[in-house]
């Protein structure tokens, strides 16, 4: 048991909860800006399939990491678009259209990436880390923090970026009256249906990223519904965190640890059958609905499409 | 406005002309072939029952609806107002009847709402604007306040405030009054007047006949979705502000020719001796983060009388109503109905007990309103037989008695089954006022009862107020309408900051004593 709190141990177990908290992190942020808008994105699953796919085949056939993040996000805005169209402008109904984007982008990459590469699973060389002079010396924390590729601060810095968004700009106030009263911001002489849609296009953009980075970084490779949920625990952390950035963080990391400790344990040799294991996150979940979920508050206007004249 | 002064006869141009705007919705002619002109330095006064389409045309003025028929000319030139940024663009700044603020932010916010969204708010800027313009208006607003913490009256300020903040050149208010106080109303006349004086224009909707003739240049009277009749400038300021107000009933009614608001106060006997049916003694409430807290509040009402509660909105009136009937936690003093203390016990068995409570929010948490007519009659009963037996809803039963009420409480609704949502606000209080009325009701909690209400129906609630205390029962109103309160009322008590600050009894010089009180001073 010496193996649980060795520094190797420790210092993986971090590592990788915080390669699996980035994924979730940009899915929360993303699905805290369309609720924040009045959207409630459950496609973002299938974005997230999206980006993972189209960026592994972009940072496959390019061979640069960076060009595969950006055809991921490519892909997440592309579902987006859709999810746009049908849910905001049209105003149909956005749970039953979330569901259907996250069913038919799973069988959809699935299918192209049979086609592609039929039974194999081609690899991606691993991601070059940007090493942090000076703080990646500190043991244990040193190589769990600052040892991962340079979308891992971009994303971190962009949740001072959200909260600076969101409390100090005009298009932060825009958004947060989409979602709450989109008559009002209507009447302010601000068109709900663009704000809406750069909500929903934002989410796919970061939702994307995030499907991309779990292919390319976490995992390395594309395999059929690689996601495995990280789009819907990216809904959770955004309906508890209340509507601030810095409280989706720290769920991605809670989850991520959750995530992490699967990997950790069978690494240290702990003897747990991995599905125990595997059910962590969600048992976390569970726990933190119990905990929080009653104080989750969420835009008044969540889930109703808008439409002018009436009330 | 500079380049409209130095030509003389461009004062007289209209800002915005209406010819023959028609607006239709399904099943009903909203706005049928509507004229209208509206002036640089006028009071329009569009005024009008429930219904008369005083809405919809606000809508098609403010970009929100699109006319059927008909031409819309702003400064002259055939225009299509085609959303509200074209006419804040145009100049039209609309104040709406139901609430246009986004209540998750703060009130600076709200009027921040609108600007180009890549540049930062500018907060310092609107501070020193809303300073200056909170001076002029005589009101104070709580800049940092979320808007779900203000009171509906605070939150009507703060719309008022918004369109004053965007220099518009043409002012919409529609029924702006409504939950304001008298003083405020009175501000907000005198303010009006400072702004037409500018050369603003301001369209004034309301269905406050003493309002119009007060605050108006101009009257426009719309009867169901047509225009019946207009008073133009001169000869309105040839008359008196009796002869106005006789003329537009005339015109809206056909037949009366006094203020029909004005009831002479019938002389009711209560038996001075009899023991009061409810007694409230040093009553208190812990105040929340979004409502004042109530201390010391004690009175008693005897039976077939009526006791009004003024004070301005927002000062502990919903939490004592609420707190009476059991619905907010009481931190001390003692609430007896009929000699028993009643402070312990639950909302339904206070009702039980024949202590009913009608809510000033009738759609909220009056009524549910995707529910028929009929079950909401019997809302507060589910499950109690008749009507319902062994769990199983007696629709026979239901219908049968739905129907008795419709009828005795003159309820204006196309069927029971109609959803009570689809009711106008008139007719949903009827559906209240015949639920909480009916059999075991002593005493009687009215919240704002009128609020809302057109003209006929204001008029009918009150009558139905008169004469449940003329059945002996005891009535507590709570109105923000102190003419109402006046014409109603045996005693008036204030209520400031969430305390009784005086109690006088309804004879002669009772209004300028209420009014001491409101505004703190001793009766």
């Amino acid at each position: 048991m010496t193996g649980l709190f060795s520094e190797v141990f420790l210092s993986a177990l971090m590592f990788g909860a915080v390669t699996a908290a980035i994924p979730l992190l940009l899915a929360g942020l993303g699905e805290q800006m369309s609720e924040k808008a009045g959207v409630l994105n459950i496609g973002i699953e299938g974005m997230m399939l999206a980006g993972a796919y189209l960026g592994f085949v972009g940072a496959f056939y390019s061979g640069s990491l960076w060009l595969g993040f950006l055809t991921g996000a490519a892909g997440g805005v592309a579902v987006a678009l859709i999810m746009a169209l049908l849910c905001v402008r049209i105003g149909l109904n956005q749970i039953v259209i979330g569901i259907a984007l996250t069913l038919g982008l799973e069988g959809l990459t699935a299918l192209l990436h049979h086609f592609q590469f039929s039974r194999s699973y081609p690899r991606l060389p691993a991601a070059d880390a940007t090493v942090i002079p000076l703080l990646s010396d500190i043991p244990v924390i040193g190589p769990a923090f600052f040892k991962h590729h340079l979308i891992v601060y971009l994303a971190l810095a962009l949740v001072f970026g959200m909260g600076y968004l969101y409390r100090h700009t005009q298009l932060g106030l825009n958004l947060q009256a989409a979602g709450d009263k989109p008559a009002a911001l209507d009447v302010a002489g601000i068109d709900v249906i663009k704000t809406r849609t750069i909500a929903v296009l934002t989410t796919g953009a970061l939702a994307g990223l995030g499907g991309a980075y779990l292919a390319n970084v976490g995992a390395g490779l594309f395999i059929p519904f690689i996601s495995n949920g990280a789009g819907f625990l990216g809904i959770v952390l955004a309906m508890l965190a209340r509507g601030r950035p810095v409280w989706v963080l720290f769920g991605a990391l809670l989850f991520g640890v959750c995530l992490s400790l699967t990997t950790a344990m069978q690494v240290a040799g702990i003897n747990i059958p991995t599905d125990v294991i595997q059910m962590l996150p969600f048992l976390a979940v569970m726990i933190m609905l119990v905990l929080f979920g009653r104080r989750a508050s969420l835009p008044a206007a969540l889930g109703i499409p808008y439409e002018r004249g009436t009330r | 406005m500079g380049s409209l002064s130095s030509l003389p006869d461009a004062d007289k141009r209209d800002i915005v002309v209406l010819e023959g705007v028609t607006k239709r919705f399904p099943g009903i002619v909203a706005n049928d072939s509507i004229d209208l002109s509206i002036r640089p330095g006028e009071v329009h006064v569009l005024l009008g029952e429930n219904g008369a389409g005083k809405s919809t045309l606000i809508g098609m003025l403010s970009g929100v609806l699109q006319p059927d028929e008909g031409r819309i000319l702003v400064d002259g030139k055939l225009t299509q107002i085609t959303s509200p940024r074209h006419a804040l663009a145009l100049g039209i700044g609309t104040v709406f009847q139901h609430m246009m603020l986004v209540p998750a932010l703060t009130v600076a916010e709200n009027l921040l709402l609108g600007g180009p969204w890549w540049q930062r708010p500018r907060t310092e800027e609107l501070e020193a604007r809303v300073a200056e313009i909170t001076r002029s208006l005589g009101i104070t607003v709580k800049l940092h306040a979320k808007v779900s913490e203000l009171s509906l009256g605070e939150q009507q300020q703060v719309e008022i405030l918004r369109a004053m903040v965007r220099n518009s050149r043409l002012l919409i208010l529609d029924e702006s009054t409504s939950m304001l106080t008298p003083k405020g109303i009175d501000e907000l006349g005198t303010l009006m007047r400072r702004l037409v004086e500018q050369g603003l224009a301001i369209v004034f909707i309301t269905h406050k006949l003493k309002e119009a003739a007060a605050f108006g240049d101009r009257i426009s009277v719309l009867k169901l979705g047509r225009k019946v009749g207009e008073i133009p400038s001169e000869r309105f300021r040839a008359l008196g502000e009796q002869e106005i107000i006789s003329e537009i009933v005339e015109l809206m009614f056909g037949k009366q020719k006094d203020d029909p608001e004005a009831v002479e106060c019938p002389i009711r006997t209560i038996c001075v001796e009899a023991a009061p049916l409810l007694q409230v003694a040093d009553l208190a409430v812990a105040p929340t983060d979004n409502a004042p807290g109530l201390s010391s509040i004690s009175f008693d009402i005897r039976p077939g009388e009526i006791l009004g509660i003024a004070g301005i909105d927002g000062n502990g009136q919903k939490q004592l109503a609420e707190a009476l009937a059991g619905q907010r936690v009481a931190t001390g003093g003692s609430v007896r109905l009929e000699g028993t203390a009643i402070e312990m016990l639950s909302v339904g068995e206070r009702r039980q007990r024949g202590l009913r409570y009608l809510t000033d929010d009738r759609l909220g948490e009056g009524t549910v309103a995707t529910f028929p007519v009929s079950i909401n009659f019997f809302l507060k009963q589910v499950g109690a037989a008749p009507f319902w037996r062994n769990g199983f809803e007696q629709r026979a039963e239901i219908d049968k008695r739905a129907a008795q009420l419709v009828r005795e409480y003159d309820v204006r609704t196309p069927s029971l089954k109609t959803p009570v949502g689809r009711l106008s606000g008139g007719n949903i209080q009827k559906v209240l006022l015949a639920r909480e009325l009916a059999e075991g009701a002593k005493v009687v909690i009215f919240n704002k009862p009128t609020y809302g209400l057109d003209l006929a129906n204001t008029l009918a609630s009150r009558q139905r107020i008169r004469d449940t205390a003329a059945r002996g029962l005891a009535i507590l109103l709570i109105s923000t309408d102190l003419e109402e309160l006046l014409s109603m009322c045996d005693r008036i008590a204030v209520i400031a900051n969430g305390a009784l600050v005086g109690t006088v009894e309804n004879v002669d010089d009772v209004r300028t004593k209420v009014g001491r009180l409101m505004i703190g001073l001793a009766a």
